[in-house]
């Protein structure tokens, strides 16, 4: 093994089982970095070990999984995990660049700066990119709002989310919010963020060559959110909430600025810089030292040039503080006097506080004293784990169980099993969240919250982009592989239904610790299933982010893949809604048939509202979605859909609601309901979705779907005031009642 | 006309406004909060967003900026200066109306299309529409509870000088549904409503043209 020389003035750390805990290294891995150095790390070079090896920054569990995803195709131009967001040519010269990242566990422990601060994160690597923020995206997960504290949670993480995105001027266009058991105590707050550039104006996050000036921009450091990284690597527990400190606290304003600079920086003068980075989990010392990987150089980090809002604090301190809002711009030594001068236009300081060498080594320095001289090469070489994977027993037992077994719904309870479920929180409307956002803001959100995804016009553009995010949890932890390729078919039928061809996925993966057997099996049955899911679309992964060990006292989060959804539609000013529109438009259910048996409704809403069960099998079938998709996508080019709307939660039933209700007008299916009431109305069977079109041109929707071998019923009409549809029969101003009102009346309580 | 968008720093309608102006064909530039003069121009346009982040208080340090005093002399002309959302509030602060904007009575940010009442039509802002017409003009904003004094709010009302009030549900606790009033001259006007989002039909609605095709019509 190779020796590296000590720092000249740092003697070893001292190493005991507190030390190793606080920074989640465990003792094998310790050794592991002494064997890669041939001595023993500095306490300073320990830290920054620990950090860049920690779950959150080194991926230890899930990188030797992400080969299965596919990553490439014409348009993608960024490889998967190289840069801080993946980028997508989307035509006429024009890149998006996008992300989703959690930060569950701060949100866990202080819900507004939590959500805040990951808004404030994912919003910057996009701009680390050159790229404007142009869409903020929020996937939540809570436990039941009935519960105080997760009402809390709830309230909180929404706040922060908008006190955070509100004032930068980025409209929050969509997301989920999903209310579940397992998320007690451990809610998840996924944010994603996409970006656009014109092609060939994005920079990328390294140091470039020796000789670099290295220079931190935006707030000073201070000791907040010291082992944020670890904090996120590790279970909650009750002693949690004495992390607190590793909960950043943001500056939406101090953003807005570094943002504006940023990106202007980059449009106006690329040719000052070498690379540009965030400063993420980690602080200064992930973002400096992978900026050296990158270039494949070193670094020479002076921690007192390092501006401060905190006095007395150390090296260690300072290398590992995640302070918001700061970024590192690698910039060529003719200019530092420009960039500082560009950034003192919005009142910010730029300070250099480092240079790229060409040793290989990052020496981290306290005024004269070197603490810290430890190759780039090892702090960025963190153990791969492929731990044993075996499925849960009780979750195998549970998908065997057949939702055959329960009696079939009784005609006239129909009704108010409607009722119920559109007052799920699942299911029912989240304009009481999204009207904290503001989704308007920048006059390119073509189709606002509430439809199955949101759409964007790029000005001067005929294209427009549409996105959306989902991750049925409920599936997965069911059957983790068909559950997660369902994650992915559901968010290419969302953006499908708006007349979007799909084009490129980027995942959050939430799981409990992977170092237990059926959390493993969990994370790479699901990172499968979402591979084989994204290879049938044509979908690549382009970016994405791995929270794992989400456990409260109580247990394991239920799996929670995220997929983040972009597509692009041809002609933005045709993008289609989910509303119903015309009366006599008639109503068309493409893919599957009306009657539906009761194996479709395994891990419905239907069994978790109306049974409490979370139970049956899951099926995926990914050749019939991209047909659907297919079809939608044709048919909204070719001008022919007033409305369409995926079947999802709830089923048929649910979809044709929705839709009448977002119309303000009312619907009747005369076709007849075969099949189990129960499944026919409810069952969540994939790849479907109810369209409306106007009479005369039905034979030629009927036409585009014989083309892809998908089948297509007329089943109703658009029209009256009432929802029928086999035996149910209500008012659509009952339905609409319950649907608006169950979310508000859940969380004002 | 040639019309100034004001940009403090955490503005961040200043683009929107900017568009909106020239898809009707006017030029519009950005003007940085540091410029001394405002004389080339035939209108400002002060634009939503959180100028300095709110700290403090909803434009209180925004008003302190240079551009301020060439406003102030700009607002003496008699030339046509509008204030919406974080415009109205900055306005407010700076003395060129009266009142005050307070905190959503729901204690939330509340972004929703909104239906207006325009309360008089023969003004430099309204002319473009009927008295008593609703016009859908969405709002965005954790900050548009309009507050004064009672005699001052009389004071308002006796002169005509409230132009736009909430129709149906008030979204913040506006004193007499307040959304939008000018100053005596009849040549400021502040609103909490975004009229540059409703200036473009593929967003859902062009109700906010009618505030700019307004003052082109008077001052243009």
């Amino acid at each position: 093994m190779p020796s590296f020389a000590p720092p000249a003035d740092a003697t070893p750390a001292e190493v005991t089982e507190d030390v190793l805990a606080q920074i989640a290294l465990s003792r094998d891995e310790y050794e592991r970095a002494c064997d890669m150095l041939g001595r023993a790390p500095t306490d300073v070079e320990l830290g920054m070990i620990g950090a860049l090896w920690s779950e959150h920054c080194g991926y230890k569990h899930s990188r030797p999984l992400f080969h299965h995803f596919p990553t490439e195709d014409e348009r993608i131009l960024t490889n998967l995990g190289e840069e801080n967001a993946g980028a997508i040519d989307i035509g006429d010269g024009w890149v998006a660049v996008m992300k989703i990242e959690s930060h569950n566990h701060p949100s866990a422990i202080e819900p507004y700066e939590g959500a805040a601060t990951g808004v404030g994160g994912i919003v910057r690597d996009i701009f680390a990119m050159g790229a404007q923020p142009i869409a903020l995206l929020d996937s939540l997960r809570f436990g039941p709002l009935e519960d105080r504290r997760n009402r809390r949670l709830c309230v909180g993480v929404v706040a922060g989310i908008g006190g955070y995105g509100n004032c930068l001027g980025i409209p929050t266009i969509g997301g989920e919010l999903v209310v579940g058991e397992s998320y007690s105590g451990n809610p998840l707050v996924n944010a994603m963020c996409l970006g656009i550039a014109p092609r060939g104006s994005l920079i990328s996050a390294t140091a470039g060559p020796p000789g670099t000036q290295l220079m931190i921009v935006g707030a000073d450091t201070g000791r907040d959110g010291l082992h944020g990284a670890t904090f996120a690597s590790v279970e909650l527990d009750e002693s949690s909430a004495e992390r607190r400190p590793a909960v950043q606290v943001g500056n939406p304003f101090l953003e807005k600025s570094l943002m504006d600079a940023c990106v202007g920086l980059v449009r106006e003068h690329r040719d000052w810089l070498e690379g540009l980075q965030d400063c993420g989990a980690a602080g200064i010392t992930s973002s400096t030292v992978e900026m050296a990987e990158r270039a494949n150089s070193g670094i020479r980090i002076q921690t007192q040039s390092v501006p401060r809002r905190e006095s007395g604090m150390t090296p260690y301190e300072v290398m590992l503080s995640e302070s918001q809002e700061r970024m590192i711009a690698a910039v060529k030594p003719d200019h530092v006097a420009d960039v500082q001068a560009w950034f003192e236009h919005w009142d910010l300081h730029a300070e250099v506080i480092g240079e790229v060498t060409n040793d290989g080594i990052a020496r981290v320095f306290d005024g004269e004293a070197e603490v810290a001289a430890a190759p780039v090469s090892v702090m960025t070489s963190p153990p791969a784990y492929t731990p044993r994977a075996e499925r849960d027993s009780g979750a195998r037992v549970r998908a065997d169980w057949d939702p055959g077994s329960l009696a079939d719904l009784v005609p006239s309870d129909a009704n108010d099993v409607l009722l119920k479920l559109l007052a799920s929180p699942n299911i029912a409307s989240k304009r009481c969240v999204y009207r904290q956002y503001d989704h308007m803001v920048g006059t390119n959100t073509v189709v606002t919250p509430g439809s199955d995804a949101a759409v964007l016009r790029i000005r001067g553009l005929r294209q427009g982009l549409a996105l959306c995010t989902d991750g049925p949890g409920r599936a997965v932890e069911l059957d983790p592989y068909a559950g997660a390729a369902r994650a992915v078919a559901e968010a290419a039928r969302n953006v499908a239904c708006t007349g979007a061809r799909p084009v490129a996925v980027t995942d959050c993966l939430n799981f409990a610790n992977p170092e237990r057997a059926p959390i493993y099996y969990q994370l790479s049955e699901s990172i499968r299933g979402m591979a084989d899911a994204c290879r049938a679309f044509g979908t690549p992964v382009v970016s994405g982010n791995a929270s794992l060990y989400n456990e409260s006292e109580d247990g394991p989060v239920t799996p929670t893949p995220v997929v983040g959804m972009l597509g692009i539609i041809s002609d933005v000013t045709q993008a289609v809604r989910l509303a119903f529109r015309d009366e006599g438009d008639e109503v068309w259910l493409l893919g599957g048939g009306l009657a539906q048996d009761a194996s479709t409704l395994g891990g419905s809403e239907f069994l978790s509202v109306l049974h409490g069960r979370s139970a049956g099998p899951v099926a995926i079938d990914l050749e019939a979605e991209a047909a659907l998709i297919d079809v939608l996508v044709d048919a909204a080019e070719a001008g022919l859909l007033k409305s369409a709307h995926d079947c999802s939660d709830g089923g048929l039933a649910v979809a044709l609601a929705e839709s009448a209700i977002a119309g303000d007008v009312g619907f009747a299916v005369e076709a007849e309901l075969a099949g189990r009431l129960d499944a026919s109305l409810f069952g969540e069977a994939g790849a479907r979705a109810v369209v409306s079109v106007a009479a005369d041109l039905s034979p030629e929707l009927r036409r585009i779907a014989d083309a892809r071998g998908l089948a297509a019923t007329k089943i109703g009409v658009v029209g009256g005031d009432r929802l029928r549809i086999g035996a149910i029969d209500l008012t659509l101003s009952a339905a609409s009642l319950v649907w608006n009102s169950a979310l508000p009346d859940l969380l004002d309580r | 006309m040639r019309f100034a968008v004001l940009v403090f720093p955490g503005t961040w309608s200043d683009w929107d406004c900017v568009h909106a102006l020239e898809d009707l064909g006017q030029t519009a530039e950005r003007v940085w909060h540091l410029e001394s003069s405002l004389d080339d121009y035939d209108g400002v346009i002060l634009p939503g967003g959180f100028s300095y982040g709110d700290h403090l208080r909803c434009g209180a340090i925004a008003r302190f900026s240079p551009v301020m005093s060439a406003l102030e002399r700009f607002a003496a002309t008699g030339k046509p200066i509008f204030g919406s959302c974080n415009g109205f509030q900055i306005l407010c602060e700076a003395g060129l109306l009266p009142g005050v904007l307070l905190r959503n009575a729901s204690l939330q940010f509340r972004c929703q299309p909104q239906a207006l009442t325009v309360e008089r039509a023969d003004t430099g802002f309204t002319n473009a529409c009927d008295p008593g017409q609703i016009v859908q003009l969405p709002i965005s904003h954790g900050e548009g509870q309009y507050f004064a004094e009672q005699s001052v709010l009389d004071e308002l009302e006796d002169a005509d000088r409230v132009l736009f009030r909430y129709a149906g549900e008030n979204p913040n606790g506006s004193l007499r549904d307040i959304a939008g009033i000018v100053n005596p001259m009849g040549n400021v006007l502040g609103m909490m409503p975004h009229p540059e989002r409703a200036s473009d039909a593929l967003l859902g609605g062009t109700d906010g043209n009618y505030v700019w095709q307004s003052m082109i019509e008077r001052w243009g």
